[in-house]
């Protein structure tokens, strides 16, 4: 474990004597980092013993009530709304890192283009999302309040994050694999599908669920999109809440504090999970070199 | 026929690629098309300097809005800025190896945490703390400054680690070389050499900041008025669309959306100079 050496202590503790200003800036860090530290584990801390207690069965009942704000439709919503995000932007967000990775031609001015626009969408705050989306979707086409307008705000939202971390992932790869799948006479589409893609998977199935938790955590965009109605919807047309907006109507009206303390409980063990899996795949990318398991049993 | 799916799926990427340009473009057309008209029948100098915002008597000012967001992210900037860089500083130099397995992580999760969820502990903790250790009524421009400094923290942290990463090992053991302790050798010689990283970091931290909304909604208090004190209310650009779009019509509704245009052109500007800014670093 740690090693205590009274020699380097004392060695320590004389440098200090004789420079100050080095223990002046050895504590300023050190507290910085306190402060960093015990922020976090004072919100967490702080959600959990409070929200736990209000975790009940008939949080979870089927029917929302005005006396039971149940959170079951409202995390159906939640699927509902990532799976259908999910669907559109995780195509075209690898198709796109493909073409940047594989295709692209450096110093392309086309090619510049759509990195900068990329740049710009994943530096656009939630709320200019929500904006557009109310005025393109639920205005322009007429869809309404709905979980198809709600879905498709987040897909161009999380369209960035997919198209980086594929376009890394597909970047770690090494080059041998592609060369040594066109030695076997396979074509470049065949080479990316059935080597490229499949090595690069853990990388973008860490971007992808960096995704979700952006979807989940979302409430800005969603609010003039999707909609606030806390029932299950009968088709994609329907309005519906997610869990992020449940909890900011739940808070924001006040009626409903502990109900909104247990809403924050479910958010953060979502976080955690998401944050969890995705350091995962990403440490299992770095293992393996960009190499995972499965690559090898292409035959 | 294979040469031609081999096109064919070529073109494909090409078009899945350019969805970006699309979206881009397509965001400005429906924002400027919806907000310009509404600006000019309010006049632009009016509506970008007026100081009043009455949708009942349609007096459409969002001089207080702007305000309230540059002061909101002053002071996150001033709150978030040392104890990140500070924090980073430790992350990339002093720290060993088994607190680092835990402090990364933690810091990662202090990004994923949804800004709901630091609005909604906003509410709860740090309202009632500031009402009772300073008066007035806790909803203020040193609340949200406070949340949006917690809130920005990750990001400064993240980006100013990986640019004292990216020093060179060399200029540091130059410095011990020349008879500096290890922190004089940090903060004296790779600090500086990282500045330009960091900086970048700065500029994205108050793209987060401006562009934050729930969690400022949540502890800013909201009053359409130009900013008062530190321990008044006060309203973001982002607060104004979200709270009145929900019931807004005509030109209020153009006029929100016209606030909606600002926003996003503060948020261009500070985009353009990030990507200058570590561009310059990359050279």
């Amino acid at each position: 474990m740690i090693k205590i050496d009274a020699q380097d202590i004392r060695h320590k503790l004389i440098m200090y004597r004789r420079s100050p200003l080095s223990l002046v800036l050895l504590l300023l860090v050190i507290s910085a980092t306190a402060i960093t530290v015990s922020v976090l584990l004072f919100i967490i801390g702080y959600i959990l013993v409070k929200g736990i207690p209000n975790i009940t069965l008939n949080l979870f009942a089927w029917e929302y009530t005005s006396e039971n704000v149940s959170l079951t439709p409202v995390m159906i919503n939640t699927i509902i709304v990532m799976v259908s995000a999910l669907l559109i932007a995780v195509p075209l967000g690898i198709f796109a890192a493909v073409y940047l990775a594989e295709y692209a031609k450096r110093g392309n001015k086309l090619v510049e283009m759509i990195r900068l626009t990329t740049e710009t969408l994943a530096g656009i705050p939630s709320i200019i999302y929500g904006l557009f989306g109310l005025l393109s979707f639920v205005t322009a086409m007429g869809w309404g309040f709905s979980i198809l307008a709600g879905a498709f705000t987040l897909a161009i939202m999380i369209l960035p994050v997919i198209m980086r971390t594929t376009e890394e992932a597909l970047k770690a790869v090494p080059n041998s694999y592609r060369e040594g799948s066109f030695a076997l006479g396979a074509t470049k589409l065949r080479t990316v599908f059935k080597i490229v893609l499949p090595s690069a998977m853990p990388g973008i199935l860490s971007g992808i669920i960096l995704s979700i938790g952006r979807i989940v955590g979302e409430t800005a965009a969603l609010l003039y999109t999707a909609g606030t109605v806390a029932e299950i919807p009968k088709n994609l047309f329907s309005s519906g809440r997610t869990l992020s907006v449940h909890m900011y109507v739940l808070s924001s009206e006040g009626l409903y504090v502990n109900q909104a303390y247990a809403t924050a409980v479910v958010l953060l063990v979502i976080v955690v999970i998401i944050n969890w899996l995705s350091n995962f795949m990403a440490k299992r990318l770095r293992k393996g070199n960009g190499v995972w398991e499965r690559s090898r049993s292409i035959t | 026929m294979k040469k031609y799916k081999e096109k064919v799926m070529q073109m494909v990427f090409l078009i899945a690629a350019c969805t970006s340009i699309l979206a881009v473009a397509l965001i400005c057309v429906f924002l400027f098309a919806n907000g310009i008209p509404a600006m000019a029948e309010i006049g632009a100098l009016d509506f970008l300097l007026g100081k009043k915002w009455r949708p009942s008597n349609d007096i459409y000012g969002i001089l207080p809005m702007i305000l309230g967001s540059i002061y909101v992210t002053a002071g996150a900037i001033i709150i978030g800025i040392p104890i990140g860089i500070l924090t980073a500083v430790y992350l990339a130099k002093f720290c060993p190896k088994y607190i680092y397995r835990f402090l990364k992580p933690a810091v990662d999760l202090l990004t994923g945490i949804p800004s709901v969820v630091y609005g909604f502990f906003g509410l709860v903790v740090l309202v009632p703390l500031v009402r009772d250790t300073f008066g007035g009524d806790g909803s203020s421009i040193l609340t949200a400054s406070i949340l949006l400094g917690i809130m920005i923290l990750p990001t400064i942290i993240s980006v100013s680690e990986s640019a004292i990463r990216a020093v060179p090992e060399s200029y540091y053991q130059g410095g011990l070389a020349l008879g500096a302790t290890h922190e004089q050798s940090v903060f004296f010689i790779t600090l500086p050499a990282a500045i330009s990283g960091i900086m970048a970091g700065v500029v994205l931290a108050i793209g987060r900041a401006i562009g934050e909304t729930m969690a400022v909604i949540m502890v800013a208090g909201n009053q359409a008025r130009m900013p008062a004190g530190l321990l008044k209310g006060i309203r973001t650009l982002t607060a104004n669309i979200v709270i009145e779009m929900g019931y807004a019509a005509d030109l209020h509704r153009g006029a929100l959306i016209a606030t909606g245009v600002v926003l996003f052109v503060f948020i261009l500007i500070i985009n353009l100079s990030f990507s200058l800014l570590t561009r310059r670093v990359n050279r």
